[in-house]
């Protein structure tokens, strides 16, 4: 019904078929990065290099067939913001979140992210869910990692495209990191017309589904950031046990 | 004037873009447009009569999102009030249109009012957590209200998903008497967000007996045109297009498209003219759009879409064609004369069937028959949840088995897509109840040749009952197409000319009724030895005569072989490829190929490993040998699970079940366990081998079943996700584990309602129940279910696990225990049964040292546990320097410079603990391990030292 919303059509046509427009270079890097992420998903605290044979086919298998049955798509449209302190006014949605706001800090205006996989990994996921636990596990930890690349590739080419006019962006910032609510999804996602355009809908206690889906708030400013820290570094939940780790040191290895 | 015979001589021209418009004249982001039917319904009228000043013969109401979600009952807007508000605004439209043309003296275009219908919001089951039947309910509201307001037609549009828009379809022929549209939102790919496309769609709007079907949003004309080229090819009945005014793009911050108006009528044309003549636009368009695609296409003349004839059944991802290329359906899924299956059925063990679906769907089945009649069970309820399953998994259409009229009815009415129906046969009796289901949900049915007088021995009597089969069909407004013939195959040892006259029925319907055929071609041979051998030349002799579908055992090689030959020899496989693919590969002596080719390809599906159907674990045990063999407990510990079967094979022509259970499995189970707790496993490895050890204790069930002896259960478990969760990852890794260690678990699934779990925990009379979520929101529904389970069930013990869970969180809602993973479930499950369990201690007393059970040093676990517990307090080295810690998996994270110290440096040191006694250990140094400072201080926090 809304048709005024701000759609790159054209990434959104390219993003279907993504993974296999790479130079063989960066592929083999990224999927170095690739295998690590899904093994930090999977609980592998050490980011040593799993010696497993059977893991890492495993992982490549399901990688295979995530790439096979996904659509990854995404949507983004950019809104004008009024922020003082931890208030923060988009237009689209009005909230209080202490880490959102230092998140915002020295921002005009804000970016409205979303991205989806897709049912496809869903069917993926339920499939082996009920019969083969330990793919399904592998699924969805690469589809999870998957997703994550898929977005900051995205978010990338966004930030090289704003940095031209001089416009700096910060890091995507999602509801449920620190005290950004979840309760904001419904506005997010109605002012980007997600569930009609990228098929994301919500639960009634506000998951996304399908499950493999992401919303950010992604601030512009004039001034650029200081801080580099992505998403998983920002949260505040420290004891996350697939935070990504900071250098620790072994000391019984 | 009536719509439906309007249409057939005239273009028809609908409206275009709304929110748009609404837009420009105030509606304000985060607005409702629905409410704007009441508050300003000048602007709604004032759009309507723009779009028929253009020629538009198709008003679509303000209704896109007007349902009972976003406007619930007893609150600040009234749903029905909404919905007549919005058809009177176009029907005031109209009037006042036609009395402006009347004054200006031109003839009014006639016109039509469109309840608009958009998607509900939410996403259905099984990948969401919206009912079928609640869909049903929502859109059948606002359709009564409609209707009585004085709609015309109802037209359900940007839809996605085929299971919400056959919800929408069946909630307008069950609440109105009006005609039906409903159009499609496709993406580039003619694909639908939910992985539908044209074939599968038009299947399943067809059958339904949609009015007419098409696409609109998403798309420009010129991406629709290819996808509209596809809907042609297929759909017998009219096609709507319904595209976005182009592709947009952002400038300034403001939309625009890639194409202007001129343009866009312009491709229109090109529509027009491949034979589309209902037409509009979504969104971006205009009433200025539309004018000029009125003006563009109004002189191409009316095509009425020729009949397609085609024979087709879907599922909610793909269409099967029933054509020149013969068809398999898979006959596994049936209880008849198996053992297991029945007890899978008394079980309620969906797994195994669904087990069944994917190892026919590997072994190249296009569709699968789904009988699950047994006397005992409650077939509607266990046919209908079969089927939810099997579409959940997996994507090949179903064929709904059963002769019982109710589960036939629920199973069509959940199903996603146009299924198959089996079947119906010339008795009025059976005519009469079947063919109104097969009208109203869609299907092509099986009809048997036989009647009240029993089964016609010669092929005319057949050809006979199929056509009365055809006649009485086509009364209830059934399509020829949509029956397949069974001309019934007779036992051939009982009769020697039953063969001869069945081929002869496949012929005749094929040559004299122009018809389509299907067989159950095993019967065949029932009283022959060595049965495959004639099963596949009869099978051969059949589809040479015609025959389009077969259902068979495609895990049988010898139906396999004729399958893929005949195929080649026909002209059906060009350059054989098919069939050198498969056979081309290596010399195989006896059978094998055809079940190798598509079940060891693991690197293709995954879903090979083969070990369900007594059939494929005599498979793998064969394939095994010749091979270096391995030891189970080795098999187990690395998951292989297809050694860990053969081992277990040959282990038991040798030892007794139990010997194999306690020696082998569950020290190789326990020691995969401890690594996984202390971080040296990794949860997918402790996954493959739980497989490999419940790929072996299939074997030695069957092994038991067959020789009478009766399997112990240790315990029997509730696990359910709660409310509103709807992730169940961690649930089934849970359930996985328990199993692997005897424990009977029952599955509740995910987004479970707490009065069902405690019903479920006081009528099974269970000990233990554990509960998962994920999301901080759904943690009070967690506290909920305890509560109720407190006050229903007082004695069951609760545990609980899931992502945002901590020991704080687990106390305060009032749980027994804080699994932080899952074998902490497996632990205290040990602890709640181990007491009364005689058989526990049986294989605690074997082999001293590699038994490594929890249970042998619990104080380890405790004091672990105590660790996770005081995250985050300061504590002091000898020295005085204060530290803190966080615990990440089987890990300890001390902030003093960053050191991290795992679990089994703990565990060790406690060992060394127990091993030279308390007083010995005065010091750090005594502790003799890494990290000694650190872990020594928080022992004596701990009090273990003193």
């Amino acid at each position: 019904m809304n048709e005024e919303t701000e759609l790159n059509r054209e990434s959104r046509i390219k993003s279907g078929v993504e993974y296999d427009r790479e130079s063989a270079e960066e592929s083999v890097g990224k999927h170095d990065k690739r295998i690590r992420e899904i093994l930090r998903y999977l609980g592998d605290q050490k980011g040593k290099e799993q010696e497993d044979k059977a893991v890492l086919e495993l992982i490549s298998s399901c990688v295979a067939e995530l790439e096979e049955g996904v659509s990854p798509k995404h949507l983004y449209r950019e809104f004008p913001l009024k922020l003082s302190g931890e208030t923060i006014d988009s237009s689209c949605f009005q909230t209080r979140s202490k880490a959102l706001g230092k998140n915002l800090k020295d921002c005009e205006s804000i970016i409205l992210f979303a991205a989806t996989l897709g049912t496809g990994a869903d069917y993926c996921l339920g499939r082996y869910s009920r019969i083969k636990m330990s793919r399904a596990v592998v699924m969805q930890a690469a589809a999870a990692a998957l997703l994550e690349e898929y977005c900051d590739r995205i978010c990338k080419q966004l930030s090289e495209e704003y940095e031209k006019q001089g416009r700096f962006l910060r890091p995507r910032f999602s509801p449920g990191y620190g005290d950004f609510s979840l309760e904001i999804q419904p506005k997010l996602l109605d002012a980007l017309e997600a569930g009609k355009r990228l098929g994301i809908k919500l639960t009634d206690s506000f998951l996304m589904l399908p499950s493999k889906s992401v919303t950010a708030v992604i601030g512009v400013s004039k001034i650029p950031g200081k801080c580099r820290v992505q998403g998983c570094e920002a949260c505040l939940k420290t004891d996350c046990l697939y935070r990504r780790q900071e250098k620790f040191e072994r000391i019984d290895r | 004037m009536k719509l439906l015979q309007w249409i057939k001589k005239h273009r028809v021209f609908f409206d275009g873009g709304m929110g748009s418009l609404l837009q420009e004249r105030g509606l304000k982001p985060g607005e409702l447009p629905e409410t704007w039917n009441l508050l300003h319904p000048e602007a709604l009228v004032e759009i309507h009569k723009d779009y028929l000043r253009a020629g538009a013969n198709i008003l679509t109401t303000n209704t896109f999102g007007l349902n009972r979600l976003k406007f619930p009952a007893g609150g600040e807007w009234d749903l029905a009030i909404l919905a007549a508000a919005a058809v009177e605004n176009a029907a005031k439209a109209r009037q006042e249109y036609e009395k402006e043309c009347q004054e200006e003296g031109r003839e009014a275009q006639p016109s039509f009012i469109a309840l608009d219908l958009g998607p509900t919001g939410k996403l259905l089951k099984p990948l969401g957590d919206l009912d079928f039947s609640r869909a049903v309910e929502l859109y059948g509201e606002v359709i009564r209200e409609g209707e009585r307001a004085g709609a015309d037609v109802i037209l359900i549009e940007t839809m996605s998903d085929s299971l919400e828009v056959k919800a929408a379809v069946l909630a307008a022929k069950e609440n109105c008497s009006l005609p039906v549209f409903a159009t499609m939102a496709f993406d580039e790919k003619g694909k639908l967000l939910t992985g539908g496309n044209v074939e599968s769609i038009v299947a399943l709007l067809e059958g339904l007996k949609a009015d007419a079907l098409g696409l609109n949003c998403g798309l420009g004309p010129v991406q629709m045109k290819p996808i509209a080229e596809k809907l042609l090819e297929v759909a017998s009945i009219p096609v709507i297009v319904n595209p976005n005014a182009g592709l947009p793009r952002s400038e300034g911050g403001k939309t625009v498209y890639d194409i202007d108006s001129d343009q866009f009528a312009g491709e229109m044309a090109k529509i027009a003219e491949m034979g589309v003549w209902m037409m509009g636009g979504c969104c971006g368009t205009t009433p200025e759009h539309i004018r000029k695609l009125v003006q563009a296409c109004e002189n191409f003349p009316v095509l009425w879409p020729k009949k397609k004839h085609r024979t087709v059944i879907s599922s909610y991802a793909q269409a099967v064609v029933f054509g020149n290329n013969p068809v398999l359906i898979g006959e596994r899924i049936n209880p008849t004369g198996k053992a297991k299956f029945k007890q899978a059925l008394r079980d309620h063990n969906l797994e195994y069937i669904l087990q069944e679906g994917l190892t026919q769907q590997e072994s190249g089945a296009h569709v699968l028959d789904v009988n699950v009649g047994l006397p005992e069970i409650d077939e509607p309820v266990m046919m209908e949840e079969v089927v939810k399953e099997l579409q959940a998994v997996l994507d090949l259409p179903l064929q709904i088995d059963t002769s019982n009229i109710q589960a036939m009815e629920r199973a069509l009415r959940c199903y996603n897509g146009k299924a198959m129906v089996n079947s119906v046969n010339g008795k009025a009796e059976v005519m009469e109840a079947v063919f109104p289901l097969v009208a109203k949900y869609g299907g092509v049915v099986v009809g048997l040749c036989l009647d009240e007088e029993g089964i016609p021995e010669t092929a005319e009597g057949r050809i006979r009952v199929a056509k009365k089969i055809y006649k009485t069909a086509e009364s209830y407004g059934i399509e020829p197409e949509d029956i397949l013939i069974d001309g019934l195959c007779m036992t051939v040892s009982s009769d020697s000319k039953g063969a001869l006259t069945t081929l002869e029925t496949l012929r005749r319907v094929r040559d004299e009724l122009d018809g389509k055929t299907i067989l159950g071609v095993s019967n065949i041979s029932f009283g022959l030895p060595q049965r495959e051998v004639i099963n596949g030349a009869f099978f051969t002799m059949a589809l040479h005569d015609g025959l389009n579908a077969a259902i068979i055992n495609p895990n049988n090689e010898a139906m396999m072989r004729a399958y893929y030959s005949f195929r080649a020899l026909s002209n059906l496989d060009p350059q054989c490829r098919d069939y050198i693919e498969i056979y081309g590969r290596e010399q195989v002596q006896g059978l094998g190929n055809t079940i190798k080719k598509a079940g060891q390809d693991a690197s293709g599906s995954g879903l090979s490993d083969a070990g369900f159907s007594g059939q494929n674990a005599s498979n793998t045990g064969l394939s095994g040998t010749g091979k270096k063999e391995m030891g189970l407990g080795e098999a187990i510990v690395r998951g292989l699970r297809e050694g860990a079967i053969g081992a277990v094979s040959r282990l038991l022509l040798t030892e007794d079940a139990l010997t194999i259970i306690n020696r082998e499995m569950i020290p190789a189970l326990d020691k995969v366990g401890k690594g996984f707790e202390q971080g040296t496993v990794f949860l997918p490895q402790l996954l493959m081998s739980a497989e490999a050890a419940k790929g072996a204790f299939e074997v030695i069930k069957d092994h038991m079943q067959r020789s009478g002896q009766v399997q112990a259960v240790k315990g029997r478990i509730i696990l359910a996700t709660v409310k509103g969760d709807i992730h169940d990852i961690g649930k089934n890794i849970v359930k996985v584990l328990l199993e692997n260690y005897g424990y009977q678990v029952l599955d509740l699934g995910k987004d479970v309602p707490p009065e069902l779990v405690a019903e479920m925990a006081v009528k099974e009379e269970i000990k233990l129940v554990g509960l998962s979520a994920l999301m901080t929101t759904t943690v009070p529904s967690m506290e909920e279910t305890i509560k109720q389970l407190r006050a229903k069930a007082p004695k069951v013990k609760v545990m609980v696990g899931g992502a945002v869970l901590t020991q704080e969180y687990a106390d305060t809602i009032g749980a027994d225990c804080y699994c932080r993973d899952a074998m902490a479930s497996v632990n205290y499950a040990g602890h709640v049964f181990g007491k009364s369990e005689e058989s526990e201690t049986k294989h605690k007393d074997k082999g001293g040292e590699n038994t490594i059970n929890q249970s042998e040093h619990p104080s380890a676990q405790s004091i672990w546990d105590e660790l996770v517990k005081r995250q985050g307090e300061t504590f002091y080295t000898m020295k005085k320097l204060p530290f803190t810690y966080q615990i990440k998996g089987g890990e300890m994270f001390v902030d003093r410079k960053k050191k991290s110290i795992t679990r089994a440096t703990f565990d060790s040191a406690f060992q060394k603990i127990k091993e030279d006694g308390q007083c010995e250990i005065t010091g750090p140094k005594k502790l003799n391990c890494f990290g000694a400072p650190y872990v020594w201080a928080l022992f004596k926090a701990l009090q273990v030292v003193k």
